[in-house]
């Protein structure tokens, strides 16, 4: 790793006037992707700023619509809210099944969503369910939040400091994680929510996250596994690896939705 | 370079170090407890596993200042005396070890796996919760044996001491 100097902000202000202080700092959200990525140089920050001892962006509470979640709270702590286990068990489960413990005891929300890794579970969760990000000077629907593979449209010095879930009528998620990685090859988060039924899949998408408007259109007909066995994505927009095929993923992606939809009932 | 300061296994620890000191370069080359193992060193294998702040963590991927005035425990702070832990005797009595190298991060991760969930822990939780650890000799068989005898011991020592 490549020498950086470490700062912990005390409150959001004070995270912001550091990022802005330097041409190339980083945000360290718990750091379970980017120390990883500098210490194989291939992120070399020339400081970076803590948000996770910064009160205001920890925690989960409910709203009058849903539940907020502040951008430096851990995967370990959506996972086993009671909050989220009620209102969004989807989300929990998702949440439980990043990485491994000690990854999710550090790797936070906020920090997953400002990667948008194309194989990260989040992102489908926060597109499927219409969630809201809140930064430091605005709010971005999910839809227009993800832009790309690992892009987003978080502005330079732009600091994620809340996600607002909306209610959902049901809601779950399924993946095949790659054997050896963990991430997901596909991963299907399926929604009823009060705008109809949203599917958004992650870890199959060349662009990163992405819903699905086939599974969506055959679900808000009939929502049930046997609806959508024939459903079909076109591989030219999936990704293609040594760990498995476009044509392969855009299998996955049936049998996910398909495992999804069983775990709503 | 700015001095880091922890407490680890109960004393306090303080020591300049870089920016980019990593939480177990702290431990190993600062404090001198050797005791916590670099296997991979991509945040896989779990062989650093330590305590901070009562939760098992990847030393190998946090920086030593994101554990800045932090508690921290590792291996060497779990026996009390001359006496093993719980865990350390379990992995002892059922060989869950046989190079040993992944042990110290195998036993930090089921110490922490009995904090978090209680006891009795069956073996499909022990193995779903060892997603995070690699041992590259046993097989794992022998490793969920003594997590699962040492989750007993553990909550028989609680119930006792209630």
């Amino acid at each position: 790793m490549y020498e950086t100097t470490y700062h912990r902000a005390t409150s959001v202000s004070d995270a912001v006037a550091k990022l802005g202080a330097s041409d190339d700092a980083k945000v360290l959200a718990g750091g379970q992707t980017l120390l990883p990525t500098m210490k194989q140089r291939l992120a070399a920050p020339s400081d970076v700023i803590d948000v996770t001892h910064i009160a205001d962006m920890k925690g989960i509470t409910e709203t009058a619509g849903g539940l907020r979640i502040g951008a430096a709270t851990t995967h370990a702590e959506v996972a086993g809210s009671e909050i989220v286990k009620r209102m969004l068990p989807g989300l929990a489960t998702l949440a439980g099944h990043i990485g491994d413990p000690h990854v999710r005891h550090m790797g936070t929300i906020g920090g997953s969503l400002a990667n948008n890794d194309p194989a990260a579970d989040y992102p489908s969760a926060a597109l499927a369910l219409g969630a809201t990000i809140h930064t430091n000077s605005r709010q971005i629907p999910a839809e227009d939040f993800f832009t790309g593979m690992f892009e987003t449209a978080l502005e330079d010095g732009e600091i994620v400091t809340a996600v607002e879930f909306p209610k959902a009528g049901a809601c779950a998620y399924a993946k095949y994680p790659n054997p050896a990685s963990r991430y997901a090859m596909a991963g299907v988060f399926v929604a009823k929510t009060d705008g109809g039924v949203r599917v958004a899949v992650t870890g199959a998408g060349q662009g990163g996250v992405f819903r699905h408007a086939g599974l969506e259109d055959a679900l808000a007909q009939n929502f049930s596994a046997d609806a959508i066995a024939g459903v079909t994505t076109d591989p030219d927009q999936l990704l293609s690896d040594i760990h498995g095929s476009a044509d392969y993923r855009a299998n996955l992606i049936t049998v996910m939705a398909k495992r999804a939809v069983a775990a709503c009932a | 370079m700015a001095n880091v300061t922890m407490t680890v296994n109960g004393k306090s620890v303080s020591k300049p170090a870089e920016g980019r000191t990593l939480l177990v370069d702290f431990l190993r080359e600062g404090a001198g407890l050797t005791g916590t193992h670099v296997g991979c060193d991509t945040s896989q294998c779990g062989a650093c596993v330590v305590h901070v702040n009562g939760k098992a963590v990847k030393s190998c991927t946090m920086l030593a200042a994101q554990a800045d005035g932090a508690e921290v425990t590792t291996i060497e702070g779990l026996a009390s005396g001359g006496e093993l832990h719980p865990m350390q005797a379990a992995f002892r009595e059922h060989h869950g070890l046989q190079c040993g190298f992944c042990t110290p991060g195998m036993i930090m991760a089921a110490v922490d796996m009995v904090n978090r969930l209680g006891a009795p822990l069956d073996e499909a939780t022990i193995r779903a919760e060892l997603e995070g650890n690699i041992c590259r000799c046993t097989g794992y068989h022998n490793i969920v044996k003594a997590i699962a005898a040492a989750s007993e011991t553990m909550a028989g020592m609680k119930t006792a001491a209630e």
